[in-house]
């Protein structure tokens, strides 16, 4: 277990690097690195000054190094915009789409998992059909739509909860949240939601179809046939078998809600790190891009890691390894 | 001595309409208390229905369609679920096939065992554990307190099955029903265990069927046989009666295809044929197909004739014909 730890630790540490490498040869080798990091409206003297301190006179390898060590250091320039370290621009978004990311994934598993399992212990019945047309919906219907469908509905219409924006935050642990008061809450409500419907119906076929395939098996045959109720058979035999692969799945899916999760920041005017790249791109504001990027490409592989680790913790075949 | 389990006139059918099949079509036995019943049969023949129509772990599009199984004097067909559970795994146990299968993978055997004497008594987790322990150390599993914490796939076959057996074993069953436990193991294993079942039986009192398409294995076991063949029992009686006097020309088949009863350097002799698709039986003797003896009235059901020693067939071996 250590050493499975240990050996995926090495390996997130050669993924980060390849992908400085590569933001590298995109940022300063491919392009003109004084067009991406000076102003576009800078005058020449600026420029040639900032040219000078960048030792861009300097041979590759040398910029490389330079390039890391800044970046090691959290320099990864400065927003043209906000005039402010870029990298603390987005350090400072990232809780809120966090938090917005997490509350999604939440609202995905506690509803997914308990309907995926209802549609497979009855395929074929009306609860089954009616769940798996809802999770149809969900996959198909575009996500900017869905947004819009829900702002009408519960905003628009009914007048129950915000649209915009993220409420009131407070302090709990010491963490910046919306949970600290039921204004913030009433403002993550809409938002979570649409991010989380693709996920939600991501998840119910996931447990639908893991449901399916492993209730036929001889070992849940045998639980029966050791008289367990249907309830330990279901809840503890079949759940925990299908939890490895869900978990694993999961665990990327919330990579991708954290980095795509732009479209529903832009709806709802979340200030989160998606709505600052969407800005940030508008306005040209390019050390704000990079710095995403390595910001987002690291929450990847943190994550990647994460899942590795808790998948192995789960599935006792690789925890414990062959005789 | 009243009988632990009669089954009388079972069917159990899977589908309908043109994809009817009647995996098990009329069958009765009986078994006393310690008594060892060989149920012998090709593959297919509805041996392993039997056994889970017994325990009631018939799934759809299965259903036991008719017939008694009456055990301990009470009927389990459509009895409640609930009591139906209370005595699978307590009074009455079951032993897969292929011991690969039989265990969940992801869960370790103490929480397999210990769930197993829950379903059941309410003792403590301590005095569950203490009994699962005791219980795989009587099977003969070498160091049983750490073997408690492994995982399945940390056992070897004979090991996996000697675990199930053990979980057959942790109530103390009056009948257990070893559906071909020894056929996924080499030939060695397959003698240990044999022999440990065998003695186990014994000295619990338990009643024992067991099923095997290997009449070689059976005869060695069982004090009496029940032949089955396309869903039906075609010749039962007491072992040594059956293997000395085979009345059905299907027994007298399965016989001469042992490698033991053939003479050295002759081949083997299988059965001709294949057999029938359970979607198209022949009418009258489903045996017809493959039968040297088969004539016209073949065509017409036969019926079972012979008091202890009985079978099914229109012109049934002479005495004396055996090899
Ligand atoms: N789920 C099912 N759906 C349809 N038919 C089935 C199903 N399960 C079993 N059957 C039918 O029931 C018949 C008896 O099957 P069974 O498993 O009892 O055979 P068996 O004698 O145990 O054979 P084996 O030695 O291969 O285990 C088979 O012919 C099969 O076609
Ligand atoms: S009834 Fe006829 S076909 Fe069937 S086993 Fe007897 S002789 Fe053969
Ligand atoms: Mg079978």
């Amino acid at each position: 277990m250590t050493v499975f730890v240990i050996r995926r630790l090495m390996q997130s540490i050669l993924v980060l690097a390849a992908t400085a490498v590569i933001v590298f040869i995109g940022v300063y080798a491919i392009g003109d690195p004084a067009e991406m990091l000076i102003a576009p409206d800078a005058t020449a003297a600026e420029r040639a000054q900032v040219e000078a301190s960048l030792g861009l006179d300097k041979p590759l390898p040398v910029q490389f190094l330079a390039f890391l060590g800044n970046a090691l250091h959290g320099d990864l320039g400065r927003s043209f915009v906000f005039n402010q370290p870029s990298i603390s621009l987005i350090l400072e978004r990232l809780p809120a789409t966090l938090e917005l990311a997490l509350v999604a994934i939440l609202i995905a598993l506690v509803l997914g998992i308990p309907l995926g399992l209802i549609a497979g212990l009855k395929p074929r019945s009306v609860t089954d059909e009616t769940i798996m047309t809802g999770s149809i919906l969900g996959f198909s219907l575009p996500n900017f739509w869905q947004g819009m469908m829900l702002v009408m509905i519960f905003s628009v219409w009914l007048g129950w909860l915000p649209s915009s924006g993220r409420g009131p935050t407070g302090h709990i642990f010491g963490i910046e949240t919306s949970f600290a008061s039921w204004e913030g809450i009433r403002h993550l409500i809409l938002p979570a939601i649409n991010l989380a419907l693709f996920k939600l119906a991501l998840v119910i076929r996931l447990t639908r179809t893991g449901v399916r395939e492993t209730m036929p098996l001889d070992f849940v045959k045998f639980a029966r046939a050791k008289g367990l109720t249907e309830r330990r058979v279901v809840l503890v035999h079949v759940l925990k078998t299908i939890m490895i692969p869900l978990v694993t799945v999961i665990g990327m899916e919330i990579g991708s809600l954290i980095a795509f999760g732009v479209v529903t920041e832009t709806i709802f005017a979340w200030p989160g790190i998606g709505k600052l790249l969407i800005d940030s791109i508008m306005r040209l504001d390019r050390p704000v891009v990079v710095a995403y990027l390595l910001v987002v490409v690291s929450l990847f592989i943190l994550l990647n890691f994460a899942v590795d680790v808790l998948y192995s913790i789960l599935d006792p075949r690789i925890r414990l390894g062959r005789n | 001595m009243t009988p632990v389990l009669v089954v009388d006139n079972l069917e159990t059918r899977f589908g309908s309409g043109a994809g009817l099949v009647r995996a098990v079509d009329g069958v009765s036995f009986s078994i006393d208390r310690g008594e060892i019943l060989g149920l012998v049969g090709e593959s297919g023949s509805g041996k392993s229905i039997t056994g889970f129509s017994i325990l009631g772990l018939i799934e759809p599009p299965g259903r036991v369609a008719g017939g008694r199984i009456l055990f301990q004097g009470e009927d389990l067909v459509g009895l409640p679920s609930e009591r139906l559970r209370r005595l699978r795994g307590k009074k009455i146990a079951m032993i897969f096939q292929d011991p690969m299968m039989t265990l969940n993978p992801v869960l370790s055997i103490e929480t397999q065992m210990v769930e197993a004497v829950l379903a059941h008594d309410a003792v403590s987790w301590k005095e569950a554990r203490e009994r699962a322990r005791d219980t795989l150390g009587l099977v003969g599993i070498p160091s049983p307190e750490e073997r408690l914490k492994a995982y399945p796939h940390q056992f070897s076959g004979g090991m996996r099955q000697r675990v199930a057996i053990a979980i057959a074993l942790l109530h103390r069953p009056d009948l257990i029903i070893a559906d071909e436990p020894t056929t996924a193991l080499d030939v060695t294993i397959q003698s240990q265990i044999l022999f440990e079942v065998r003695r186990l039986a014994t000295e619990f009192g338990m009643a024992l069927i067991w099923i095997s398409h290997d009449l070689g294995v059976v005869a060695s076991l069982a004090d009496r046989i029940a032949v089955m063949y396309a869903g039906r029992i075609v010749e039962t009686g007491f072992t040594d009666d059956v293997l000395d006097r085979p009345a059905h020309p299907y027994t007298r088949g399965l016989m001469d295809a042992l490698p033991a009863n053939a003479a050295r350097g002759e081949k083997l002799r299988p059965i001709p044929g294949l057999s029938p698709s359970p979607l198209a039986r022949p009418g009258g003797c489903a045996f017809r197909t493959r039968c040297f003896a088969a004539t016209e009235i073949c065509q017409q059901e036969p019926v079972l004739q012979g008091g202890d020693h009985s079978f099914r067939c229109h012109h049934p071996l002479p005495a004396g014909v055996a090899a």
